[in-house]
């Protein structure tokens, strides 16, 4: 297994966000992390990341705990699309990319043919080999995220972590990434963690959930066993009609509006914050 | 090709390398004529500033002191124009062009790690904690050289450490740093120190001219002793910022990003933070707290070299050579009775203004 995570226990000083957590991911796993608001997703791949160091327990990326892995070499098998990503000084879209060789160059060393093709097939693979010599600075939110993927990719990870980084994109923007996710995947054996909100994208993608919610992973497995109107309901607390489609054999979530009843009567003034949490 | 297709990934090897590496070359190019431009103008300015001075001399008479230290004679040179050309304005150019670049360097690093534009030395405290280590020694009476060495600058690296280290503290919250509250810590640890500065010098009877040395800054009577004093820790301070020169560019993108490209932050922070911190300290010990400099060199080069460090660091050191070199000449000149100004004032008088403009252009928030 690629990563290995035992009786973790992970939060902030004030706070003790995930409690207990046990699991394994395999070389090769596509994975979606899901749960509603504040469930820990994020809190999870920031541990994963090596970012926030556990409270207790330990993650084992490979053989070697996480902690114990020199910076270069976990970036080597490690890679991260965060859920937006700020740059506020003029480098070129290409320059952005390049960084993600700095893992595999030499401290003194000069740019090889590797760096410069690892950087450009990446720029290819996200369509973003026209933003080349734009700056980083003036590229919109969404062509910025996919520079973002393209950096993450150059770094040629074994194991790719995103946190919501499809959620500012469009419906095509979102396919092509997950679509690249899922080719490196499938013929790469590219591990994938990705924590998301979109149900029906992460059902087309996934072939593994893990739903995390008041602290705990409450269900983990195979999409198609897992993926079902009883278990959303559970840890989204909203009634959910789960369809097969009829080509594709993949499940759908479909949203129905929430009862009067659901609707908590104290909080009938503001019903969009009702719906949201 | 349907419309759910992937993008093709087939890459035309040739062409599209050749592409990226002519790209890469073009701005090397520009880059390489940048550096050789600025650094003729070093040499030339290094010449003519030695020439500028209360005494007149003749460029053949500079010529001549010049090759008689290359052991060649090319005619009597009295002692006196000797004196004055080799030992006293030689000298103190140098000294000045060594001081702008270290101060310009140091300013790059600040502003990179801290992530803030206002970020330098001066406005962070670190110069006047450098000072504040130098009075010390001076009122405790440790100084002179030994081996070319002197205890001054080591004081000022104390201090300078020091003042870092209460800033970084102060602007912390939370685990992250501020960087609104960071230039704020800086004025207050800055403002603190230069009193304690004035009020050991006042302690210590001497004159108010002394004070106003290590508050503005002068290299006044400063020789090749001085140079001596400074050049270690500007050759180690140049060393640590070209040995991360790329982990600079990547830790301007923030500190998760870098942690994620598999840069080990702290380690560089720390080591990066002590290189400018060193850089600071040998300038401030041999010519006192010089404001300015590291603030505004950065960004002016930053128009011409864009944001890659590499090429930042290389052109700003030589561009803070430069503006130093010339703001000591004025310095030295520009009072009609011949007294001398501190250059602290010049760069401040030059620098104030040229910022405002720099804030205030769209050049300079496109870059920031």
């Amino acid at each position: 297994m690629v990563i290995k995570v035992e009786a973790l226990d992970l939060g902030y000083e004030d706070r003790q966000v995930l409690t207990a957590l046990n699991f394994q991911v395999n070389q090769g796993e596509f994975v979606g992390i899901l749960g509603p608001n504040g469930s820990g997703k994020s809190t999870l791949l920031l541990a994963l990341s090596g970012l926030l160091t556990p409270q207790r327990g330990r993650i084992v990326i490979r053989s070697e705990p996480l902690g114990e892995l020199p910076s270069r070499l976990r970036a080597q098998i490690l890679a991260v699309v965060p859920q937006t990503t700020e740059v506020r000084f003029p480098f070129s879209c290409f320059e952005i990319v390049l960084m993600g060789r700095y893992p595999h160059r030499r401290r003194l060393g000069t740019l090889t043919d590797v760096d410069l093709i690892g950087a450009l097939k990446s720029m290819r693979r996200t369509t973003t080999v026209h933003l080349k010599e734009r700056t980083i600075t003036e590229i919109s939110g969404g062509e910025c995220q996919r520079v973002v993927v393209a950096r993450a990719l150059a770094q040629e990870p074994e194991i790719l972590l995103l946190d919501e980084a499809t959620s500012s994109l469009d419906v095509r923007k979102k396919l092509e990434i997950f679509g690249i996710l899922k080719y490196l995947n499938e013929t790469r054996g590219l591990t994938v963690l990705c924590a998301m909100h979109d149900l029906n994208l992460a059902a087309l993608y996934c072939r593994r959930l893990m739903f995390v919610k008041d602290g705990r992973i409450v269900v983990d497995g195979p999409t198609d066993q897992v993926f079902t109107p009883e278990i959303l309901a559970q840890v989204y607390d909203t009634t959910m009609e789960v369809v097969w489609h009829p080509d594709h054999q993949r499940p759908y979530a479909v949203m129905l509006p929430l009862s009067p009843e659901d609707v908590d009567p104290e909080e009938a003034e503001a019903p969009q914050e009702a719906v949201s949490s | 090709m349907t419309a759910n297709s992937l993008p093709a990934v087939d890459l035309d090897r040739g062409a599209d390398l050749a592409e990226a590496r002519s790209r890469h070359q073009q701005g090397a190019r520009r880059f390489t004529i940048a550096l050789i431009l600025l650094g003729l103008g070093l040499v030339l300015s290094v010449v003519l500033a030695t020439g500028i001075g209360r005494m007149d001399v003749s460029w053949s008479t500079i010529a001549a002191v010049a090759l008689n230290k290359l052991g060649i004679h090319t005619g009597a040179v009295n002692r006196t124009t000797d004196v004055v050309i080799w030992d006293i304005r030689l000298s103190r150019v140098i000294l000045s062009g060594l001081v702008g670049a270290a101060l310009a360097v140091a300013g790059v690093i600040f502003q990179g790690i801290l992530l803030n534009p206002l970020a330098d030395p001066f406005t962070i405290g670190v110069s006047t904690g450098a000072a504040f280590g130098v009075a010390v020694l001076i009122m405790a009476g440790v100084g002179g050289s030994f081996l070319g060495l002197s205890p001054l600058p080591l004081g000022a690296l104390l201090g300078a450490l020091g003042a870092l280290a209460a800033v970084l503290m102060m602007s912390r919250e939370g685990g992250r740093l501020r960087k609104e509250t960071l230039i704020l810590a800086g004025i207050v640890v800055a403002t603190f120190l230069a009193a304690l500065i004035s009020l050991i010098k006042s302690v210590d009877e001497e004159s108010l001219s002394a004070i106003v040395f290590w508050i503005m800054g002068s290299f006044s009577g400063r020789g090749w002793i001085h140079v001596g004093f400074l050049l270690p820790y500007l050759a180690v301070g140049l060393f640590l910022a070209a040995l991360y020169h790329r982990e600079l560019d990547i830790m301007a993108l923030g500190e998760e990003q870098s942690h994620h490209l598999g840069v080990a932050v702290s380690r560089v922070r720390l080591n990066l933070l002590i290189g400018a911190s060193l850089l600071t300290a040998g300038a401030v010990s041999v010519s006192g707290v010089i404001g300015f400099v590291g603030l505004v060199v950065p960004h002016l080069v930053r128009v011409l070299s864009g944001p890659s460090h590499g090429r930042l660091l290389a052109l700003s050191a030589v561009a803070g050579a430069l503006i130093l070199i010339w703001s000591d000449v004025l310095a030295r000149v520009i009072l009609s009775s011949g007294q001398e100004l501190p250059v602290g004032v010049v760069t401040a008088l030059l620098g104030g203004p040229f910022f405002f403009y720099l804030l205030k252009s769209r050049r300079s928030r496109g870059i920031w």
